[in-house]
């Protein structure tokens, strides 16, 4: 178990550093950010002055080595475009992503795993049948258009709910959270509901057919000629069953929500690592987005490293394999 | 009906669930209002960039500034004038305070000078033709430049004084070091003696500016609002959205396929002026071969009358009405109104002729049309792209086959922007910083010699313009100097030099109930905005 977590970290160490070269190798590409950091009547001269003194005339290798050798004293650089140390920048923006995706993933969670048994145990029922057919309308329309026309209906038509930011935050060292305020929440449901509704879709689709597949399966049977209650056999049986694969593309899909709430985050101005990204592209602000794709690398690795830890919880043949393998 | 009155009613509801979350002053006037960037730094020399000067001058005051009209008007200097022709003198304002309530003198002139000519600062190009500030007397300053320089007052406007005692104290008389692993004092901090005083900042996120109740204008300018409570929306859609839902009381950037509708909906409000800012399109004009084109061991463009067949092939009112939906003012100089040195009179568009255009082409020996690269910014101006593939329809008709490559800001500067210059057919913005026409001539007309002409990506030469600039430069007569400058923008436009397209519109959107001064430069300034 040790030995297998060393090893995990040993290996997570390589993905950042490969996750870090590949990011270097693309900033090749996102243009140059002197441009937007000096006014037009810059001279020629102090443009190159800049340029030279951010060693953005150095070649890619020592750019790559100078970054790596930073990053490891925990030291990011000052963002281009505010000023300011980025890990200071992403320190603010984390708690809002980080509580985005929770409340997501939650919102996924409660809802899908309940809509996946019903799914599966009540095949043909109307309700099963609109719930599929409304999953699929989910799945299939973009995220920036449902967040758009939940705003339009929502924030401009009913004027329920607000249509950006994050509402009122309380700041607990230096965490700051909008999940104490009531305007905090108000301000989560719109971008939450969207950022959600792709996952919801995936998890009730994953176990209304691992639910099938289980059903059918000969303990099963056994079970209810046992003459166990429907209950019994559903939830006690069946729905533990299901719940491996459910975990590993949970676990991974947690990374994606985080990753990917890039979208969700711009419709809705959260203020977030994912909205942070997409100004610092447009910036070619270097720094942040070198530092923000290494730390989504690392949440990638750590989610799958926990969800690896889970199987051996939740699938007690795994440890025996493990054990067996390991003393013969 | 029953919707709208359920819609009050929710309405209501929400208005009380946010009064108990946020408990305010009864009275206290709160105006909300959203842009799609943010002022990136509170420091006013961290960047020459027209939201973060026009945002950090609520705080912080220049010397002289512009009111409503974009007319110079006294601000921190009551009075300016040459004793000498290479001395400005100007006579300070007594009983001022800076927020922290240290009086403002001659030192902090002097020390704003000097913070806002050293590195870390953007803002030394304003100020290259001062060789020295001189303090006279706590109230007077002297500006020594190195030649006569007429236009140092308008360059004045950008430049907010610091206070010296305040930079010290806190470590930051110079502005904010990049290359440093440290954030500078200023730039989450301000200490100005303007109208309004920071509050709280969240950068990117939000940042609020209370009243200044000890401002010196208050007596003949009274500030309306208490608080003016400032958020980033980048998304267009989202920040009309809270426009439209009550949230805000304005936006601006307001993005041209909007306006309509927000324009019809009740209590909204859209307002409108011509932007200082030029759009044209430009030529490789100095290579012997162009870089992107179908025709080899040659320049067609270093011909006048290629230049003229583009032009001529151009229908810009069709993209003013169409592509733009009217939210242009087609141009025939490389300025626009409100910028000095513009003339009604000389601003006459050569006709749009495809015919002549074709036989101009036939004559220069090309017949058949060629082929170009064209390079534009898809996310810069107004509608970039779309013009860009507005006229490269307009140039096929020609026989011109222009190879359209639309780029975001940070691909297409670096290519078409020195040092590079790699391009042979481009597009791009001005506005004059000067608000004069000069700055213009200087940057695009003149002649590419490390230090003037740095924004003439074609590297068009004319020794005559060039002995205009030189002349304008110093002659401090303003009538002669308007002639010289009406001349030097006449032959530009003869010559082809470049093809001005349009001056954009500036467009906010408020809610009714909100009155502003909006102006050409795009200069949003809070003390001039009244809520009923």
């Amino acid at each position: 178990m040790t030995a297998f977590v060393i090893r995990r970290v040993f290996q997570s160490v390589l993905v950042l550093l490969a996750v870090a070269l590949i990011a270097f190798a693309l900033f090749n590409y996102v243009g140059d950010p002197i441009n937007n950091m000096v006014g037009q009547d810059t001279t020629p001269a102090e443009r190159v002055q800049l340029r030279h003194e951010l060693g953005l005339d150095q070649s890619f290798i020592v750019q790559f080595a100078r970054f790596v050798g930073h990053a490891a004293q925990g030291n990011f650089g000052l963002s281009y475009q505010q000023a300011r140390p980025v890990g200071q920048i992403i320190l603010e923006k984390a708690p809002a992503t980080l509580e985005l995706s929770f409340v997501a993933a939650m919102i996924a969670l409660l809802l899908g795993v309940p809509m996946g048994i019903y799914t599966g145990l009540h095949r043909r029922s109307l309700v099963s049948q609109a719930m599929l057919t409304g999953s699929l309308i989910g799945i299939s329309l973009p995220t920036f258009l449902i967040g758009i026309l939940l705003i339009l209906i929502f924030a401009v038509v009913l004027g329920w709910l607000p249509s950006f930011g994050r509402g009122p935050v309380v700041h607990i060292g230096w965490w700051s959270t909008g999940l104490l305020t009531a305007g905090g929440w108000r301000a989560i449901i719109l971008p939450a509901i969207t950022l959600a509704l792709f996952q919801m879709t995936l998890i009730m689709r994953l176990v209304r057919a691992e639910m099938i597949e289980v059903l059918r399966t000969d303990y099963i049977k056994f079970a209810r000629a046992r003459g166990l209650s429907n209950r019994a056999v559903h939830f006690g049986h069946a729905l533990k069953n299901t719940l491996v694969p459910v975990i590993t593309v949970t676990g991974i899909q947690l990374g994606a929500v985080i990753a990917f709430a890039v979208v969700t985050e711009t419709v809705f101005q959260w203020p977030g690592m994912g909205l942070m990204f997409i100004q610092a592209v447009t910036f070619a602000d270097i720094p942040v987005m070198a530092a923000y794709l290494v730390l989504v690398g690392a949440f990638f690795v750590v989610i799958n490293l926990v969800v690896d830890l889970l199987y051996y919880v939740v699938d007690p043949r795994l440890r025996i394999e493990r054990e067996h393998t390991a003393g013969g | 009906m029953a919707t709208r009155v359920l819609r009050l009613v929710l309405a209501a509801w929400a208005l009380v669930a946010l009064a108990v979350v946020a408990p305010r002053g009864a009275e206290a006037k709160i105006f909300r209002w959203a842009n799609d960037g943010d002022s990136n730094s509170m420091d006013p020399y961290a960047r020459e960039e027209t939201f973060l000067l026009s945002f950090d001058s609520n705080m912080y005051e220049p010397l002289i500034r512009r009111n409503a009209k974009m007319e110079l008007e006294p601000g921190l200097a009551t009075e300016w004038k040459q004793t000498d022709p290479t001395t400005w003198r100007f006579t300070l304002r007594q009983g001022v305070k800076f927020h922290d309530g240290t009086p403002f003198t001659a030192d902090d002139v002097v020390f704003s000078y000097d913070r806002a000519t050293h590195p870390g600062s953007n803002l030394s190009s304003p100020l290259s033709t001062v060789k020295e500030v001189r303090k006279i007397d706590d109230f007077t300053v002297d500006f020594i430049t190195n030649g006569p320089d007429p236009i140092l007052p308008m360059n004045l406007t950008v430049i907010d004084i610091m206070s010296k005692k305040w930079c010290e104290e806190h470590n930051t008389t110079r502005a904010a070091d990049l290359t440093k692993n440290e954030e500078s004092y200023a730039t989450r901090h301000e200490n100005g003696t303007g109208p309004f005083m920071l509050k709280d900042r969240e950068p990117d996120v939000r940042t609020v500016l209370v009243k200044n109740p000890n401002w010196w204008g208050l007596k003949d300018e009274p500030i309306d609002i208490d608080e003016a409570d400032f958020s980033r929306i980048a998304n267009a859609s989202t920040r009309v959205a809270a426009l439209l839902s009550g949230e805000l009381d304005m936006v601006y950037t307001v993005p041209p396929q909007d306006i309509s509708r927000i324009a019809g909906t009740p209590h909204m409000k859209v307002w409108k002026t011509p932007e200082l800012r030029t759009i044209f399109l430009g030529f490789d004009q100095s290579r012997p071969e162009l870089l992107e084109s179908s025709v080899k061991g040659k320049n067609p463009f270093k011909d006048k009358r290629v230049r003229q067949a583009f032009y001529q092939a151009i229908d810009e009112s069709a993209i003013a009405a169409k592509v733009m939906n009217n939210y242009a003012h087609p141009t025939a100089l490389m300025v626009g109104p409100g910028v000095n040195g513009y003339d009604t009179a000389l601003d006459k568009r050569f006709p749009y002729d495809p015919a002549a255009a074709k036989k101009l082409l036939a004559e220069a020996g090309y017949p058949d049309g060629f082929s170009v690269g064209f390079d534009c910014p898809n996310d810069r101006y107004v509608d970039d792209e779309a013009i860009c593939q507005a006229v490269t329809a307009m140039l096929a008709k020609i026989g011109i086959k222009a190879n359209l490559l639309a780029q975001t800001r940070a691909k297409f500067f670096g290519k078409i922007n020195a040092p590079r210059y790699e391009t042979s057919f481009y597009m791009l913005g001005w506005t004059p910083a000067t608000y004069d026409a000069l700055n213009s001539l200087k940057n695009l007309v003149q002649t590419r010699d490390g230090k003037d002409g740095v924004f003439n990506t074609g590297s068009y030469s004319n020794p005559k313009i060039d002995a205009l600039d030189k002349q304008i430069g110093v002659e401090l007569d303003k009538g002669k100097r308007d002639d010289l400058l009406h001349q030097a923008l006449t032959l530009t436009r003869d010559d082809f030099a470049y093809i001005p397209l349009h001056q954009q519109v500036v467009v906010w959107a408020t809610d009714d109930k909100v009155d502003l001064a909006i102006t050409g430069d795009n200069y949003f300034q809070l003390r001039f905005v009244k809520m009923k």
